[in-house]
Parts: structure tokens; C-alpha cells; sequence
């Protein structure tokens, strides 16, 4: 499945939605919308990855990237994670800098 | 300011090239694209090989010396790309997780067929593994089938090195207060009883979903067998009877890339992506440190699974035969590892690639130290004789980056070199001490004469390691070589016949005793026996000087059934088996709580050897000694009992309480008199193996007051321990 990436502002929360599969190819487009949403100085960035087949280190690589790029203040959410894309975030240990949600519920 | 080195100098085909950075050796990400070095003293031409990862044919092969396109345009002009004996290329715009890559070497030397000797073993038909990858793909998934006539079987990828490790750092855990946790990655939560799921089941993640139950178990060092990638198939066979492969490289100790972690391992190694794989285990030793627990890794550099010159050409002896291995004049490959070759460790090159392995793991991974597998391999010079001043032990002894590793040796090899005891230490190396092994088995199983070795063992072997302390050696009863421990006293001999090799393979000294009958029994008295040994052997370890060792599954007492040579067995055999948790409760409690008095006392755990003397005004000498009389120990007996004075707990620098212990391997009762206790204090039990579980042993601060204060009587084989406070 082709990639798509959609950015949202929304008062002080970035949200950006990710379909289909991360991978090298894709991930330049995933990391120029992190630095878009990265100037508005949000509070929270929220990454809405439900229908997100397949990320390739290369993705887990802008995930961290992210996490550099807003600083320790910036919550990032990812929502929806399933599959592959929950285990290796899993199995990296990313999940511990990171909002791991089903449902996007702020806190 | 943009850098100026990101931009081609040379083309080739599409590719875009420039000369590269001789260091560091290996696959590197630079600006813009990959660096490539590679060493080959003897090699008089040298081709970079890239693929589509996974594909069998490259997507192109380009020429470290030849005729290339200038960037700019116009006529070709000839080209090399090389520094010294280093060839070094710099190719842009790859993509580091999509490609793969080897080497192709030739040589102007006669090149020997298969099963002929020969210094050199150039062969421009196969393309080499880089000693220097960061990764290696083809064995992906642990036990799947490979493709045998794949032309390029283990394949060089590139790491992204940027993990975050969110601040953490080696836990340098003093040496003297580890208690090492020896075990095997897949086999820890392979067992369909462990309760992780298939895909981490066996791999680093699973090891990481199990660290609740190896903090509770109270250990603070896990010594993993080899992570480095080698061929589980190496030297197997399909068993069609069985319908499954037999002879495996189960253990592992067969190394095909000194610097790439075995992606068979991770969970996330089907993903097909080297980062990754490097970024499970990574995330496996930051999350270890989080739990208080250091990462240790087994490392095999004496030899490689390249075999002898029946062996395949997979990447050493393709690139430089004669820099990587032992040889004979006549080229034949010297056999100190027992396994074919034998790794040229004192030679300047070979040496530095083991330095840079060992600061790569430590920088990089953040390992805690290293157990060197035959460590006397790597004090032998390039013709095999012992060093008395080996450089490469004394490089490691004193490398900056490893300033704070703990560095093991297993201190004998395959070729006669027995040196526990005399390894070339340089103030900072410990030893596997077999001596230790064999002297607890001999006294646990009732040896005569053997009380006086077994004060050696309590004192943390000082015969062996005067000068260097207690630190110099790592005590064991059982490791993976030998016997585990609940066959130690269930077998008198090794049944290895699973192994294939009519038994004939695996050691034959193994000090064992059955306690009454051969292997499985429904004999109580034996059984009851066989539960006390296992608890007497733990005790004598906890309680001796030095850094003791536990074998994975000896905590629940699992069984390897008599064969004490497991290493090619990948079943339930070597397994742990998650439901002894349940079934074998009474030994794992104990065992807990052993190590839980260890860590409770510091007067076990001193980094000097005794001076049986006091040194404190005490009254007591740091160590007494004792038998059924106090202060009358009887050397030439089964029996042996020993008072820690508290107030030289760690050699002067901590209080502790009075540790009496008393050792009756005699098979009955006796009374022991017990040594006066300053006024105000009394004797208090804290463990007593003759007593059925829970009274076996008492938490720290728990323990019940004996009730007479002047005698106690241990039981025959048995172990009691009390504290005076």
C-alpha cells in the first residue's frame, strides 16, 4: 500500500496520520512533516498509526528523530499502533519515550 | 557550510564514487553515503560487490583499481582506491537499509583446492564477508532451512549506530558483589512453558520480557552464551527418522562476524534490516541496566567457522589466509580450539580486529565485560607457543575503552594450555576457575581428604590467586560444559547419546555421583538426597570468596538428562522449562534466598584474599577455621566448617554480622561446636539443608535463635549456616 502522511494543527497539538507502509522510501516525507510540525512549538504531537501496515527502522529512525527534534516537553502520542508496527516499536524500546494508545485520550 | 566530501569523484556505471577513509575498518554511513575499508595485506586486487538485500545476484560489482568516469565528464581515467593494505571507497546516495555487500579478492599466489593446504587461499569466485560488518543477513530467522547453493550465504549490512539510550551506561558493578546468572539467549524462553509469545519467543526480546523473574532470582550479572553471529546449520543434518535437524550449532560457539549481533536471536531479525536486530539487543542491555543488571557476553575469538582446509571460504581466509590464521609452513591450519582453525590472535592485525570487537561491544552496546572462550588460545603466538608476555592480553588488560569491563578468560584451550591459575592477569584479568569446579564436586560428593582444597575454594581459591584476590576468580559448580547441576548428583557418567557420536563426546571427569541409582528414580531416600546435594552445592558456592556462577535452569533444577555435552541439541533439552518454577518451588526458593543472604552480607563478598589474622581489634580473626571442635579443623576430612568475623566484612571497610558455616559431607550426623560469640550476640539459623522446606533457609532478618548456643548438630550431607548478631 502506497504511503500517505497528513499534518493537522490543532491549537497546541501537531497531529500527524500515517498510512500504508514506512519504510526508506517513505520515511524523507514522514521526517519533513515532523520538522513542519516541529516549528509551530506544539505541546503535543500526536501520531495517529492505526492503518499503518509496516514500519522499517528507517521510520523508527524519524520516530526518534521527532523525539530529538521537540525536546524532553513535547508529549509525543503514538495511537492505534497494531501488529508489527507495536512489536518493533516493542522490541526497539521506543514505546518507553512514547504515549502508547489505543484510543487518543490526552492526559 | 556544505562539506565538500559528500560529492562523487569518480563514477562507475551509475554509481557515484570517491576514495574513502582507510578507519575505521568496515561499513560506515558518512555524509551524502557508505564509507568501505577493508585490509588485505596480500591481496593484489580487491572488488566491492553490492546487492538488492536478499538478492542472489549483485546489482553491481565495483573495482577498488580500474578505469572510472570522472564526475565532471570527459575521458575515464584510471583509478585506485586504496591506502597502504587498506582498500577504502566512499559510494553515495546508497540506501544503507536496502543493500547489502562483500568483497571479491585475488591474490597473486597458487590457489590450493579444497582439502589441500596453502598460506594463501584467494578465490575471486566467492565473495567474502567483511570481518568488520556491523550485521550479517542470510541466517535471519533461527532454524529456517537455508538455500545451499545461495552464492553469497552471509551477507555484510550496514548499522545506523544512533539508539537511544536515553543516558544509560555500564553499571560497573564491583566485581566482588556479582552474582553471574551464565545463559543461553534462545533457550531461555524458547520452551513453549515460558509464556512470550512465538515471535519473541527465543530471542533478545524474550530474554527482555523474563528480566522480573532474573531480578527476583536476586542475580545482578547474566552471562549470555555467544551473540555473535555463527551458523546454527553448521555441521548439521537432517534426521529424517526424527523429521527434524539434528546436530545443530545450538551453543554457538563458532564465530562467522566478530562485530554483528546473530539476528537469529532477535525477534525482529525476520525483519530482514540490520539496525534493527542491533537495536533489540540494545534495547535488551538498557533495559538489563534498568533492572540492576549487567550484560556479559561470551566471545569465541580463537576460532572462526571457516574450519580447517576442508572448511568454506565465507570471509578470513578469502581475504588474508595467512594474517588471519595459525598455520603450519606447510599451511595445514594449527587446531588449538579443538574445532579446525585456530584464530592468529597475536598477530598485530588480528589483534587489533579483537581490540576494536571488544570497544565496539563496550562503546556501542554498552557490555559490561567479556568471558573469552579458551582464553590461552589468545596467549599463543603465531606458531602456537605460550606467550609469557602475550600482547594482545595486555592490550585488553589496559585499553582505555575497556578501562571498566570485566574481562574473564577461560583460562585453557584445546591444545594443552592449562592455565588457571597463571593466566596472564596484568592486575585486571579473572579465570573460570576449573580448579574451583573440580574441588566442589570432589567434597560434595563425599571425597576423602578433601577439606583443605575445599578452604581454598571458601577463601576464594588464594593458592591459585595470591597477589590478585578473591576477583580473579569466578566460582562455579556447573556451567554449560559438563554436567547441569541436578545430573551431577543424579548421574555417574555422561549419557550422550542424543549427540549422535555413541558417547564418546563430552568430558569423562566429571566428579558426578548419582546419590544411589543411575538417572531417574522413584527411590525417596534418593530423591530426598539428590534435593540436599543440589542445596549443599549452591550453599558451598554462595558462601565461598570469589564471583559465583549460576547455570540457567540449575535454579529449578531441570534436568539435561545425564548429557553433559548439549551442544548441538536444540529442543527441550536445553530449553529452560518455565513449569519448574512451579514443580521444583522448594529448590528456586532456595536458591533465592542463598543469593539473597550473599548480597545481604558483605563478608562474603571481599575484594582481598583473608590474612588470617585480626586486623580489626576484634578478637576474631577475619577467617577461622574449624571442625567438629571449634577452632580444630581437620584438613584430611569431609568436614569443614569456617566463622567470618563481621567486623573485617570487606576486608575492614563494612560490618556485618558473624557467619558461621558448617560443611558435613560425611553421611551422618555429627555435632559441631560451635566458636563463643562476642557477649550479647547469639547464633541465629539461617540456613540448614537438612531441613525440609521452608526451615531449608530463613530470609535475611528472619532467622529463628538456635536454640543451644554451644553445639549444633548437622545433619550427614548438609549445610548449615548461622549468623551471629
Amino acid at each position: 500500500m502506497a504511503f500517505e502522511a497528513a499534518l493537522e494543527t490543532v491549537g497546541d497539538e501537531a497531529r500527524i496520520t500515517l498510512r500504508g507502509e514506512l519504510d526508506a522510501s517513505s520515511a524523507p516525507q514522514f521526517k519533513e512533516l515532523v520538522e513542519k510540525a516541529a516549528t509551530g512549538g506544539p505541546q503535543r504531537l500526536v501520531l495517529f498509526v492505526k492503518e499503518l501496515g509496516f514500519m522499517a527502522s528507517a521510520g523508527l529512525r524519524v520516530l526518534i528523530f521527532a523525539r530529538q527534534k521537540m525536546g524532553s516537553g513535547v508529549v509525543i502520542y503514538v495511537v492505534g499502533a497494531q501488529g508489527p508496527v507495536r512489536s518493533t516499536l516493542e522490541m526497539s524500546g521506543f514505546h518507553r519515550s512514547v504515549v502508547l494508545q489505543d484510543e487518543y485520550t490526552p492526559t | 557550510m556544505e562539506r565538500i566530501d559528500t560529492h562523487a569523484t569518480h563514477l562507475y556505471e551509475r554509481y557515484r564514487i570517491r576514495a574513502g577513509q582507510p578507519y575505521p575498518f568496515g561499513a560506515t554511513l558518512v555524509p551524502g553515503g557508505i564509507n568501505f575499508s577493508v585490509f588485505s595485506r596480500h591481496a593484489s586486487y580487491c572488488v566491492l560487490v553490492l546487492y538488492e538485500r536478499g538478492a542472489r545476484q549483485p546489482m553491481v560489482e565495483i573495482p577498488f583499481r580500474g578505469l572510472f568516469q570522472r564526475a565532471g565528464g570527459g575521458e575515464p581515467v584510471w583509478g585506485e582506491f586504496r591506502i597502504g593494505n587498506v582498500f577504502t571507497m566512499t559510494v553515495l546516495d546508497l540506501d544503507p537499509e536496502r543493500i547489502e555487500y562483500g568483497f571479491r579478492m585475488d591474490g597473486p599466489y597458487p590457489r590450493p583446492e579444497r582439502g589441500q593446504p596453502g598460506i594463501h587461499r584467494f578465490d575471486p569466485g566467492a565473495v567474502l564477508l567483511d570481518p568488520y560488518a556491523q550485521a550479517i543477513g542470510g541466517r535471519d530467522r533461527w532454524g529456517s532451512m537455508p538455500d545451499w547453493d545461495f552464492p553469497y550465504p552471509h551477507r555484510g549490512r550496514v548499522v545506523a549506530d544512533d539508539f537511544d539510550w536515553e543516558g544509560d551506561r555500564p553499571l560497573e558493578i564491583p566485581l566482588e558483589d556479582l552474582v553471574i546468572y551464565e545463559m543461553h539467549v534462545r533457550g531461555f524462553t524458547r520452551h513453549p512453558s515460558s509464556g512470550v509469545a512465538p515471535a519473541p519467543a527465543g530471542t533478545f526480546s524474550g530474554v527482555r520480557e523474563k528480566l522480573p523473574y532474573l531480578k527476583q532470582l536476586g542475580v545482578n550479572a547474566i552471562e549470555l552464551m555467544p551473540v555473535f553471529e555463527f551458523d546454527e546449520f553448521e555441521n548439521s543434518r537432517f534426521d529424517a527418522g526424527a523429521g527434524r535437524w539434528a546436530k545443530m550449532n545450538y551453543w554457538g560457539y563458532s564465530t562467522i562476524g566478530f562485530f554483528a549481533p546473530k539476528a537469529g536471536f532477535a525477534a525482529t531479525g525476520a525483519a530482514g534490516d540490520g539496525t534493527m536486530v542491533a537495536d533489540e539487543l540494545k534495547n535488551l542491555v538498557k533495559e538489563c541496566h534498568a533492572s540492576g543488571i549487567e550484560v556479559l557476553l561470551d566471545v569465541v575469538f580463537n576460532h572462526t567457522a571457516e574450519g580447517n582446509e576442508n572448511g568454506p571460504t565465507l570471509s578470513y581466509r578469502g581475504i588474508d589466509n595467512a594474517t588471519y590464521y595459525m598455520l603450519t609452513p606447510e599451511g595445514y591450519y594449527f587446531n588449538f580450539s579443538g574445532t579446525g582453525n585456530t584464530l592468529n590472535c597475536n598477530n598485530p592485525i588480528v589483534r587489533n580486529l579483537v581490540l576494536d570487537s571488544l570497544r565496539y561491544w563496550a562503546a556501542h552496546y554498552h557490555i559490561d565485560g567479556f568471558r573469552f572462550d579458551l582464553a590461552s588460545v589468545l596467549g599463543r603466538d603465531p606458531w602456537g607457543a605460550p606467550l609469557a608476555n602475550p600482547p594482545l592480553l595486555e592490550a585488553l588488560a589496559f585499553d582505555p575503552v575497556l578501562g571498566k569491563c570485566k574481562l574473564i578468560a577461560e583460562a585453557w584451550d584445546a591444545g594443552g594450555l592449562y592455565q588457571v591459575g597463571s593466566f596472564p592477569a596484568y592486575g585486571r584479568w579473572a579465570e573460570w576457575n576449573g580448579k574451583c569446579r573440580d574441588t566442589l564436586r570432589r567434597f560434595l560428593k563425599g571425597d576423602p581428604g578433601q577439606a583443605g582444597a575445599m578452604a581454598q575454594v571458601v577463601g576464594g581459591s588464594p593458592d591459585l590467586y595470591a597477589g590478585r584476590g578473591p576477583t580473579a576468580s569466578i566460582n562455579f559448580a556447573t556451567c554449560h560444559d559438563g554436567f547441569c547441576l541436578h545430573d551431577l548428583v543424579s548421574y555417574d557418567g555422561k549419557h550422550n547419546e542424543g549427540n549422535g557420536e555413541e558417547n564418546r563426546d563430552g568430558a569423562d571427569d566429571n566428579h558426578s555421583w548419582n546419590c544411589g541409582a543411575e538417572g531417574p528414580t522413584d527411590d525417596q531416600g534418593i530423591l530426598d538426597l539428590r534435593r540436599r546435594q543440589m542445596k549443599n552445592a549452591v550453599a558451598l558456592l554462595l558462601v565461598s570468596q570469589g564471583v559465583p556462577m549460576i547455570l540457567m535452569g540449575d535454579e529449578v533444577a531441570q534436568t539435561k538428562h545425564g548429557n553433559n555435552n548439549s551442544y548441538c541439541l536444540d529442543d527441550e533439552l536445553n530449553w529452560l522449562d518455565w513449569s519448574l518454577v512451579g514443580r521444583h518451588a522448594e529448590h528456586l526458593r532456595f536458591v533465592r534466598q542463598m543469593v539473597a543472604f550473599r548480597r545481604a552480607h558483605p563478608a562474603l563478598r571481599n575484594r582481598a584474599h583473608f590474612q588470617y589474622r585480626d586486623y580489626r581489634g576484634s578478637g576474631y580473626p577475619d577467617i577461622s577455621w574449624h571442625g567438629t571442635q571449634a577452632w580444630q579443623p581437620d584438613w584430611d576430612g569431609r568436614v569443614l566448617a569456617f566463622l567470618l568475623c563481621g567486623e573485617h566484612a570487606k576486608n575492614g571497610g563494612a560490618r556485618d554480622d558473624m557467619i558461621y558455616v558448617a560443611l558435613n559431607m560425611y553421611w551422618d550426623a555429627l555435632p559441631f561446636e560451635l566458636p563463643g560469640l562476642p557477649a550479647g550476640k547469639s547464633w541465629h539459623v539461617s540456613t540448614n539443608t537438612g531441613m525440609p522446606s521452608p526451615r531449608d533457609i530463613h530470609p535475611p532478618g528472619e532467622e529463628p535463635r538456635l536454640a543451644d548456643q554451644g553445639t549444633c548438630l548437622v545433619g550427614g550431607r548438609s549445610v548449615v549456616v548461622l549468623v551471629g548478631r
